[in-house]
Parts: C-alpha cells; sequence; structure tokens
C-alpha cells in the first residue's frame, strides 16, 4: 500500500474533489464536498480496498489524508 | 386488584432474535405477563442467557439459522400452536449505494425479509395460529419514514417487510392480527460503528424526548400488539421514537458550509405544501 494509490482511491470518493485537490497533509473535513456521504463512501472504499474495518471515530481522529493512511496501514500490520 | 388487559397469561409465542436486544428485552417482559416462550436465535449462548432471565416455567428455545428452508421446516415442524408471533431477527451494515454488493445485500435481505416471509408462510400453511392470535413484525422507521446515509439496504429489506405485514393483516383475518412496531435508534448491538460519537450526538439531538430508545421500549409495544388489549388493531405500524418522525430534517447532512442543501430542502417541502393546498 502506498500514500499516491490511497489518494487516488480517496479522491474516488468525490463528486468534485479530484486527485489534483489533495496530497498527504491535506485537511480532508473541511473539502467543500465532504459530507457523512463521503465519509461513509470512504469507509467502505478501504473495506474494499485494503481489507480494514475502520470505525466513524477513527475516520473523525484523522485530521489529513497522510493521517488516515498511517492509522490503515497500522490496522493492516 | 387482578385487571390488567395486556396479560399475556395462557398465551404460547414464538420469538425469532431472541438471543439480545430487543428479542430478549421482549422475551423478559412476555415471560413477565405469563406467557409461554418458544425462544429462536442462531446463537446458542445468547439463547440460554436469555432463558436464564425468564420468570415462570415452560420455556424452551430452538437454535435455527432462519435463512435455510430445511431449518426452517425443522422449526415449525417442532412447534406447538401458537397465540404470538414476534419476528424480530435483523442485521445491518451502513454502505452507500455505489458500495452495495451481492455477498452485503443477499445477507440483509435473507435475514430481514426472505426469513421472516418465509417462516410466516409456513406457519400460516401450517395452521399454526390459534384463534385469535397476534403476529408481530419489528420493522423500523428506516426506510418507511426515515432516510440516512448508507441505510439503503436496510431501508430496502424492511420497507419490504412493511408492505408485507399488511398483506398477511388482510389475508389472516379475522382469525390472526398482523401488526409491526417501528423503532427508532434503539441502544443494541446493532447500531453501528461506521458513525463517530459526533455524529452520533448530532443525530441525538432530532429526537425530541433527547434519547435513544431502549429495547424495553420496544418490548413493551411489542407486548401491547401481543395482548389482546389491542384486539382491534390489525395492519397498523406502531412507531416508537422519541417523537424524532415528527421533525423535518434534511435527507442528507451536509456540513455547515453546504447551504445550498437545506435551500433545496426548502424548496421541495414548499411543493409539497402547495400539492396539498390544491387536493385539500
Amino acid at each position: 500500500m502506498e500514500i499516491n494509490e490511497f489518494i487516488n482511491n480517496f479522491a474516488d470518493q468525490f463528486d468534485d474533489t479530484t486527485v489534483d485537490d489533495l496530497s498527504p497533509e491535506t485537511v480532508f473535513h473541511e473539502l467543500d464536498d465532504y459530507s457523512s456521504i463521503v465519509a461513509l463512501s470512504i469507509i467502505a472504499m478501504i473495506d474494499e480496498e485494503y481489507g480494514v474495518a475502520l470505525t466513524g471515530n477513527e475516520m473523525k481522529a484523522a485530521v489529513t489524508i497522510q493521517d488516515l493512511f498511517n492509522t490503515v496501514q497500522a490496522k493492516i500490520a | 386488584m387482578e385487571y390488567n388487559p395486556f396479560s399475556l397469561a395462557g398465551k404460547t409465542i414464538l420469538i425469532t432474535g431472541a438471543a439480545g436486544g430487543i428479542g430478549r428485552a421482549t422475551s423478559v417482559e412476555c415471560a413477565k405477563l405469563g406467557a409461554t416462550l418458544i425462544l429462536t436465535d442462531i446463537n446458542e449462548a445468547g439463547l440460554q442467557e436469555t432463558q436464564g432471565l425468564l420468570e415462570g416455567d415452560g420455556h424452551r428455545y430452538l437454535v435455527a439459522n432462519l435463512t435455510s428452508q430445511e431449518a426452517l421446516d425443522a422449526l415449525v415442524a417442532d412447534l406447538p400452536s401458537l397465540d404470538g408471533f414476534v419476528s424480530n431477527a435483523g442485521v445491518t451494515k451502513p454502505l452507500p449505494v455505489k458500495f452495495i454488493n451481492p455477498d452485503d445485500l443477499e445477507r440483509i435481505m435473507s435475514i430481514n425479509t426472505f426469513a421472516p416471509i418465509y417462516l410466516t408462510q409456513r406457519l400460516c400453511r401450517k395452521k399454526k395460529f390459534n384463534a385469535g392470535a397476534s403476529i408481530v413484525f419489528t420493522v423500523s422507521v428506516g426506510g418507511i419514514y426515515t432516510t440516512a446515509p448508507g441505510n439503503a439496504m436496510y431501508g430496502a429489506s424492511k420497507g419490504a417487510l412493511q408492505v408485507f405485514m399488511k398483506n398477511v393483516a388482510l389475508e389472516m383475518a379475522p382469525k390472526v392480527r398482523c401488526n409491526s412496531v417501528n423503532p427508532g435508534m434503539v441502544n443494541t448491538n446493532l447500531a453501528g460503528r461506521s458513525y463517530s460519537d459526533e455524529d452520533k450526538a448530532r443525530d441525538l439531538e432530532t429526537y425530541p424526548l433527547k434519547r435513544y430508545g431502549e429495547p424495553r421500549d420496544v418490548a413493551l409495544a411489542i407486548v401491547y400488539l401481543l395482548s389482546d388489549a389491542s384486539s382491534w388493531v390489525t395492519g397498523h405500524s406502531l412507531v416508537i421514537d422519541g417523537g424524532r418522525r415528527g421533525r423535518r430534517r434534511r435527507l442528507c447532512q451536509r456540513p455547515a458550509n453546504g447551504g445550498y442543501g437545506s435551500l433545496g430542502g426548502g424548496l421541495r417541502a414548499a411543493k409539497r405544501y402547495a400539492r396539498r393546498a390544491r387536493l385539500l
């Protein structure tokens, strides 16, 4: 698992935000089209792609995309 | 004074999903009110625990996987005549529409929808219901009265069950009554981990009575529908949701900066009122 592929999958869950708008440092909760349905989609994508079941609280605790990536990686290991 | 129109004394009642949550609470209350129970679930340890909580004698449990046709046949063959049937077993998994997949959809539909339909079909076919018997389905407000992100599969499964309930009520009258309870969010293991504490706290604010339900809140409504106190009630859905359904709410929550969502909701509501006004 590597960060660029993760960001591609992450961007795929948005309608308006594209991969060009995102970097590991992006504070994703502040994106214009972030919503509860996008949050659920990201949880579902992580389950489907990486086999990791993330809780709502773990989503909320991650500030940047890098934080979320680290959380997922920790749960894979 | 012994007067109690909600008494279940002398009634034999089958309860599915009895190993926990609303099914367990319903079992406990029904036993307190004098019913003799047959509990079923796929989880034997949970069934034993529930049985240990019951007042009175003569209760038993049957472990069954209700999604298997053979298991349904075996279960029904083992049953005495019934005065009540509470179909309560249910599962969910919150997923957005675009992540719906055959594994999850078929699991949810087979447990929440097909199993209750097939079990009811067999109980009717095998003439297991005594005159005056009562069937209660645990449906939900979700899917029927409310929508929430990620709730499409669960809502569809419960919506189908709601429609089935009304048809059973029609076909089985006047001998057997059939109703549903439709709870809002209840504190059971079903309440998902996909929502954060912050999301839950915000959701809780939409309940006028300012708390989620407890299994016993729903169990006591089921008791009413099982008892002769409700003997002129059939085809009805009893909403138990702390007043939540009475509130208008945007269909899909957006963060504070997505204000256009509420404007759209306002326009839709205005059009709805306009249509109603013309009808009146």
